[in-house]
């Protein structure tokens, strides 16, 4: 059950990036093409999806817990490091190159195309740097 | 580079079903919907049960596009105006980039900001400035 709904929360979600245009690089890269053939859709996108999950998130927390688990599991670090901003200014390096970021190309793996296979292929190799890099520089830390 | 149709209303929607996912994953299993979070925890599983909520959650995601060509009987269509060389390159980049920084646009752009986190307040606008930087020397500096 706790899987079905994982899978359906998964549908909603990617159904919502087909639908958005998020899922289309060609719109992602002229969101950000403000000196050319800029396309202002996606600013429309994130201003519905905060809405329902600002909302939302405050509605579902007044329960005790989840429905399929003991607890509400939120980030609580609040620690603003160069980690933080040196990964987050690279991820909208990549992004701004590859015009796919992962929530987006995960759904768009249903459309079959090969761009897609190889985009998330090369996501994973980066995690994997990642994580040898944080193994060499700190050898006691995994995750 | 080529035009896009500006498509407000169904890139509104469009969210409001992204939001609603997000919410949906927070009601039934309590974690938040972040693609990076729920793609590297599948692709580096730490126990088994970290493993298969995720692997379904990806699942339902990449059934979406089947799911709307069944339903309206026309094919989402995408367009990639970039080599192959460069979905590489980016692909790399936006890896170990939201892996390093915790987050990528559904993690901190709309978990992360309707949570009202402050991590998520610095990471979101710093992202958004790199990538609109990026556009802007590929397509008129460098391409220009």
């Amino acid at each position: 059950m706790k899987l079905l709904f994982a899978l359906f929360a998964g549908l909603v979600f990617g159904v919502g990036i087909a639908v958005s245009g998020m899922m289309d690089p060609a719109k992602v890269l002229n969101f950000f093409d403000l000196a050319g053939t800029w396309d202002p859709s996606l600013a429309f996108v994130m201003g519905g999806a905060l809405m329902v999950t600002y909302t939302g998130y405050r509605l579902v927390w007044r329960r005790p817990a989840p429905l399929f688990a003991d607890r509400f599991q939120v980030p609580t670090t609040t620690t603003i490091d160069r980690r933080l901003i040196g990964g987050a200014a690279l991820f909208g390096i990549g992004w701004g190159i590859a015009g796919f970021c992962p929530g987006a190309a995960i759904p768009a793996l249903g459309t079959g195309r090969w761009e897609v296979v190889l985009f998330l292929a090369a996501v994973a190799v980066g995690f994997g740097l990642r994580r040898i890099l944080d193994a060499r520089l700190n050898p006691q830390t995994t995750g | 580079m080529m035009e896009t149709v500006f498509s407000p209303v169904a890139s509104f929607g469009g969210g409001l079903a992204i939001g609603l996912g997000a919410v949906l994953l927070m009601l039934g299993l309590g974690r938040i919907l972040g693609a990076t979070g729920i793609l590297s925890g599948m692709i580096f599983p730490e126990r088994t049960d970290e493993f298969t909520w995720r692997a379904a959650m990806v699942l339902g995601m990449v059934l979406a596009p089947g799911l709307i060509f069944v339903v309206t009987g026309a094919r989402p269509e995408i367009t990639v105006p970039v080599s192959p060389l460069m979905i590489v390159v980016g692909g790399v980049i936006v890896g170990l980039g939201a892996s390093l920084g915790s987050g990528c646009t559904s993690g901190h752009g709309v978990c992360g900001l309707s949570r009202l986190s402050l991590r998520s307040a610095v990471a979101v606008p710093v992202f958004m400035a790199t990538a609109a930087v990026t556009v802007f020397l590929i397509r008129h500096v460098i391409g220009g």
